[in-house]
Parts: C-alpha cells; sequence; structure tokens
C-alpha cells in the first residue's frame, strides 16, 4: 500500500465512522419497496414529506421480490432493513413465521382507522391495484365484455384471450365467472375453480408471467380480452391504444407496509408506518402514478379531484364493484396448496 | 545410465511442472470457488434442511409435473440439436470451402448475434412471429394464408428462437473440425475416380464428425437450461426444468426444493456426457487437440 491510498483508506474510514455518529443522532430508517417509476412516485408523494414532517432520514433501498432478502436477513439475526413495501401476502406469511413485527395499532393511530379489512396484525394496506378484465376497442367497438361470465362466453365474445401464469386473482376470477358473487369468494371453492379454468384453457393464446408481456400482447393486438393490472391497460390507453378494462368484478389487490422483526429502528419505524398512511400523503400517490391510496380516507382529502378519483381501484364506488383479495386465505394451507396445484394444472 | 537427482534436466522438468501448477492455481482457485462450493452447496441443501431429507428429491420423481417438463427439455433439446446440426453445417461447409475473406465475413455473420443480448432476440422474434408479426402479415399480404399462423407462445416458437441464440456453438466447433481436414484428401479421392458426393461421405464426413459431436454436445447442453427464451416465447406452457427452478423457490420458499431439480438436470447432463464419452473420447472434443 502506497503512502497515499493508505491516506484515502484512512479517510474514509474517518468519513464512515463520523457519518455513523451523525446519523445515530438523527433518527433514520431503511425503508424497501420495489423500484422504477412506483418508487420514484412514492418519494415524491409519501416519503420526502414523512421525512421532513418527522425529522428523520428515510434511506431507500429497492428489490423486485423482497421475500427472499427478508427470511435471509432475519435469519441471519441482524436485519438491516426495517419497513418493507411487498405484497401483502408476504406481510402474513412473514408474521406467521415469526419474521414480521406484530403491530401496535395504539400507536398508528392512522391505520386504526382504516377499516379492518385494509389491516392485518403485521401489515397495513399501502396502495390498491387491480386485476381488471381489459379488451381491445378494435375488437369490441360496443358491447364490451363486462364480466368473467363474458371472458368465459367465447361464442358472444370471439377472441383471443390471455390469463395471468398464477393463480391469485385468476382463480377469483373463475368462480365469479361461475356465479359466485364477490363478496362471497372465500374461503374460495378450489376444486370449483379450477373446473370452471378447464373450461376456458383451450381458448387461452397467452398465460403471462409479466405485467409488460401483458401489455404488449393487448398492444400488438396478440389477444384481443384478457386479465391485466389496471395501471398497464390505462397506460396503453394513455398511449393512445384503442384498449380498456373495466373495474366490474375487477380483483382489489394491494401491496402492505410491515417491519422487519428486529428491525434496527423499531421504534422510528412505527413513527413512519403512521405517516406513511396519512391521508393526505395517501392521497398525493394517486397524482404520481395510477395506483389507488391504500387509506381510503385520502379521497376525503379533497387533494384527489372526482375525475381523477373515478379513474381508481381503491375509489369507494370502484372497490363497491370489485372483489377484496384476501391474503389471509392466500397464505393459510389451503391457499399454499392451490397455489402447488396451478403447476399440475397448466401442465396438464 | 543411471539419473541422480541432482542431473540438470530432471531439475529442469521439476523447475518447469512446479511453474505450470503455479500458472494454473488461479484458474483451480477460481473453478474452486466459482464452481465446485456453488455446486456442492446447492446439493448440500437439497438434502439438507433441518435434518437429512430426501422430500425434495421425492417430489422431483413422484410428480408428473417433473417428469413432463424433464421429458418437454429433453425434447426441445433435441429438436433444437438436430435443426441447429442441419442449419449449421452447410454453412460451416461453405465457410471453410471459400476464400478466407468470405470465409471471414461467413463466421462474422454466424457470431454477430452474439453481441445482442437473448432478451432483446427474443424480443425480436416476437415482432417477427406473432400474430399481427412480420411473417404473417407477409402471407396474408401474399394471400399464402387467410387466417394468421400460430408461430409463438408456444414451442414452435421457443425451439425457433432457441436455435438461433445456438446455432453460432454448433458452427463453430463445426468449422474448427473442417480447417484441420487436409485438403488434398478430398483430392486423393478425386484422382482414385470417386465422386464430389462420394468423397464427402466417404472422406469429408466421417472426418468431420468429431467436430459434429462437439457442436451437438455443446448446443443439447446449454438448450437443457435455457430460461428466458421459454419463459418469453413459450405462452406460459412450454415449461423447461430452468423454469421449475425458479418457480419453486417462489412456490416453496426453500432454495433446497429448487436445488433438488437443478442437481437432477445436472446429473441427467453428466449422464449424457458419460454416455457420449463411450463413442468418443471427450478430451477430443473439448480440447480440440
Amino acid at each position: 500500500m502506497t503512502t497515499r491510498t493508505f491516506g484515502l483508506g484512512c479517510a474514509v474510514a474517518g468519513a464512515i465512522a463520523l457519518g455513523g455518529t451523525a446519523a445515530a443522532a438523527a433518527e433514520q430508517i431503511t425503508f424497501v419497496s420495489q423500484g422504477g417509476a412506483y418508487q420514484q412516485a412514492q418519494t415524491v408523494a409519501i416519503l420526502d414529506p414523512s421525512a421532513k414532517k418527522l425529522g428523520i432520514t428515510i434511506n431507500q433501498d429497492s428489490i423486485p421480490d423482497a421475500w427472499p432478502a427478508i427470511k435471509t436477513q432475519v435469519g441471519s439475526g441482524k436485519p438491516i432493513w426495517d419497513v418493507v413495501d411487498t405484497p401483502t401476502g408476504y406481510c402474513l406469511r412473514g408474521g406467521e413465521q415469526g419474521l414480521i413485527e406484530k403491530l401496535d395499532f395504539s400507536r398508528i393511530p392512522n391505520a386504526a382507522a382504516m377499516p379492518e379489512a385494509y389491516r392485518s396484525p403485521y401489515s397495513i394496506s399501502y396502495e390498491f391495484y387491480s386485476s381488471v378484465l381489459a379488451y381491445s376497442q378494435k375488437t369490441f367497438p360496443k358491447d364490451a365484455p363486462n364480466s368473467w361470465a363474458d371472458f368465459w362466453n367465447v361464442k358472444k365474445f370471439p377472441g383471443r384471450r390471455a390469463l395471468r401464469n398464477h393463480p391469485i386473482a385468476t382463480l377469483e376470477a373463475a368462480l365469479m365467472a361461475d356465479g359466485v358473487a364477490p363478496d362471497k369468494l372465500y374461503p374460495l371453492d378450489v376444486d370449483r375453480a379450477f373446473k370452471k379454468l378447464e373450461e376456458i384453457k383451450p381458448h387461452i393464446t397467452v398465460w403471462w408471467t409479466s405485467g409488460a408481456q401483458s401489455a404488449q400482447l393487448l398492444n400488438d393486438g396478440e389477444v384481443d380480452i384478457e386479465m391485466a393490472w389496471n395501471g398497464r391497460v390505462s397506460a396503453l390507453a394513455k398511449e393512445g391504444a384503442k384498449v380498456a378494462f373495466t373495474y366490474n368484478q375487477g380483483i382489489l389487490q394491494s401491496t402492505s407496509l410491515c417491519i422487519l422483526k428486529g428491525a434496527p429502528n423499531l421504534d422510528t419505524a412505527v413513527k413512519f408506518l403512521n405517516e406513511a398512511v396519512d391521508p393526505v400523503h395517501q392521497a398525493n400517490l394517486p397524482l404520481h402514478i395510477d395506483y389507488g391510496p391504500g387509506n381510503p380516507k385520502a379521497f376525503e382529502t379533497g387533494v384527489i379531484k372526482p375525475e381523477r378519483a373515478a379513474q381508481l381501484p381503491s375509489e369507494p364506488a370502484n372497490a363497491a364493484k370489485q372483489a377484496l383479495m384476501s391474503y389471509a386465505w392466500w397464505s393459510s394451507p389451503a391457499g399454499e396448496a392451490a397455489e402447488k396445484r396451478w403447476a399440475s394444472f397448466l401442465q396438464k | 545410465m543411471k539419473r541422480s537427482v541432482s542431473d540438470p534436466s530432471e531439475q529442469h522438468r521439476r523447475r518447469e511442472n512446479g511453474l505450470m501448477l503455479a500458472l494454473v492455481s488461479p484458474a483451480l482457485l477460481v473453478i474452486l470457488l466459482l464452481i465446485v462450493l456453488p455446486v456442492g452447496w446447492l446439493v448440500w441443501q437439497s438434502v439438507y434442511q433441518d435434518g437429512f431429507t430426501l422430500e425434495h428429491y421425492r417430489r422431483v420423481f413422484t410428480e408428473a409435473i417433473y417428469w413432463r417438463s424433464f421429458a418437454l427439455t429433453f425434447e426441445i433439446s433435441l429438436a433444437v440439436t438436430v435443426i441447429a446440426l442441419l442449419l449449421g453445417y452447410p454453412v460451416a461447409y461453405l465457410a471453410n470451402s471459400v476464400p478466407k475473406g468470405w470465409s471471414i465475413l461467413i463466421l462474422s455473420l454466424v457470431v454477430l448475434p452474439f453481441w445482442t443480448s437473448v432478451l432483446v432476440r427474443a424480443y425480436a422474434w416476437l415482432a417477427l412471429l406473432q400474430r399481427s408479426g412480420v411473417i404473417n402479415q407477409l402471407l396474408r399480404y401474399l394471400d399464402v394464408i387467410s387466417e394468421p399462423l400460430a408461430l409463438v407462445h408456444n414451442t414452435f416458437g421457443t425451439v425457433v428462437a432457441t436455435v438461433h441464440i445456438l446455432l453460432p456453438f454448433m458452427v463453430l466447433p463445426l468449422y474448427a473440425t473442417m480447417q484441420k481436414i487436409p485438403g488434398d484428401l478430398m483430392q486423393a479421392g478425386a484422382s482414385l475416380g470417386a465422386s464430389p458426393a462420394l468423397t464427402f461421405v466417404r472422406v469429408f464426413l466421417p472426418l468431420s464428425l468429431p467436430g459434429v459431436l462437439a457442436g451437438c454436445t455443446m448446443v443439447f447442453v446449454l438448450c437443457l437450461g435455457f430460461y428466458i427464451t421459454p419463459e418469453l416465447l413459450g405462452g406460459g406452457r412450454t415449461v423447461m426444468v430452468s423454469m421449475l427452478v425458479s418457480r419453486n423457490v417462489e412456490l416453496y420458499n426453500q432454495f433446497g426444493a429448487a436445488s433438488a431439480v437443478a442437481v437432477v438436470l445436472l446429473l441427467g447432463v453428466l449422464l449424457i456426457f458419460a454416455v457420449v464419452s463411450r463413442f468418443v473420447a471427450l478430451d477430443r472434443i473439448l480440447g480440440q487437440k
């Protein structure tokens, strides 16, 4: 080692030590979401304002699938992350496996005021999206399909079809096609759902795996009618594609916030959780991206204009037309068994 | 004549061996760190989870979907290998028989797609093969078909794109082998009265077989592990083994479940090598001495 690099090494070590003490003085947390446009929108709408209001530093990290990292970090006994924004099912499963902190809602009044279905002992709904019925307006200029029964009706609505290569939301759609009411889905009748899926299987051109793929299929006319996430379809429509979707019988899904077991900044993390679901911060999110706020009180703040609200999946009138996904059912043994059954269904 | 230890040539030989060992040790270390240890860890995880267990293997060998995936993967790999050979052999032959300048051009064209990522090439095939894609539109314009053909989102599309990606691995070993076949052997055949076709079948083809086997082994083995191409072009129904591996991580939340699938695939590959090596000296294929 030359003198110069040695000097540099000392400087870096010193800076790290200094940074460490400085950060210890001010409160901080590490927040993890899924990156991309979604995390940017949160940063502007929720994270920066929350950090300013609480006087804390929010360090951000992003990962497409947080679950393996949660397992590894908590398993190691010294997690680095504090708060994670991840599909609600992972929060619940993590809670059961002792990887996620149980929440004390007396310290999180904003969440305590939310409907009970929007939270669990381990998680708080953070934002909503929906698995909706989307279609090409070129193929169906009028008399558009409006329910999963229509999707299953290949005579009345001829055309190529796509579904997601995943049982979550797909089984729900099958049951609604078979006549089950959106609010009477759970516990899912798995046998009935798979039986109904067998019926439509020969007519499915593509079982898509990524949101981008679902958008491409509809945009390029590869399929005429499909299940897709609302944000993907509205993005296509904004670019001028002749596509549309209906919230009728959509499956309302969410990602939630949860705290890692043994998080390094547990106290600050709880404070942040309360701030993150504050109605005004939440109302700011849909101004930057096509997702609905996790806290329905956001719609009462006046921040979201009525015409914008009408486009959002969790707007009360839209939510009323949809089925609210039960993550508790999907992380139950019956739900896990249904997930495993999917592969054999598809490959048969 | 007796050689003492202090024999200068013996000393020289030893020094050279020592030097060789020193030179290969970084490579050996890399192999140990990046291949032997991870694969060992993989095997360990597949049998150990809070104690020794064969549960993951029981699943792989008893559930029908695994068997189907393995069968499909081998079928696709076989099809890809045969097609790549049929397409690659004439290309390598041509590159071998034309003047140097031309052969460089041909080989550059073969290698060119290497500079594009596998992902981009999968999307390019999508643009070509899909319903509103270039090929279907052209065929409809020419009135060859009235309804678009289902060229993608199935096994066909997967095979086409995979052949395209793996073709260089067939052409290059073939070309290398053909380069070493002395041209005068062909002349000798002709001078003895054999037709060009007969010379090819009796002389050239047998001499190029090591290249054929090398190319086929490379393509087949690489194809067994394909992931992105079937994922994007298979329409969700073409489930190859690598996709099972990733799905098992998701489904069981345990690396062991995925490791077991990977280990079975690895054993399958080793078995193929073992069978192939009964017919041909593997070191000759891979080392090209």
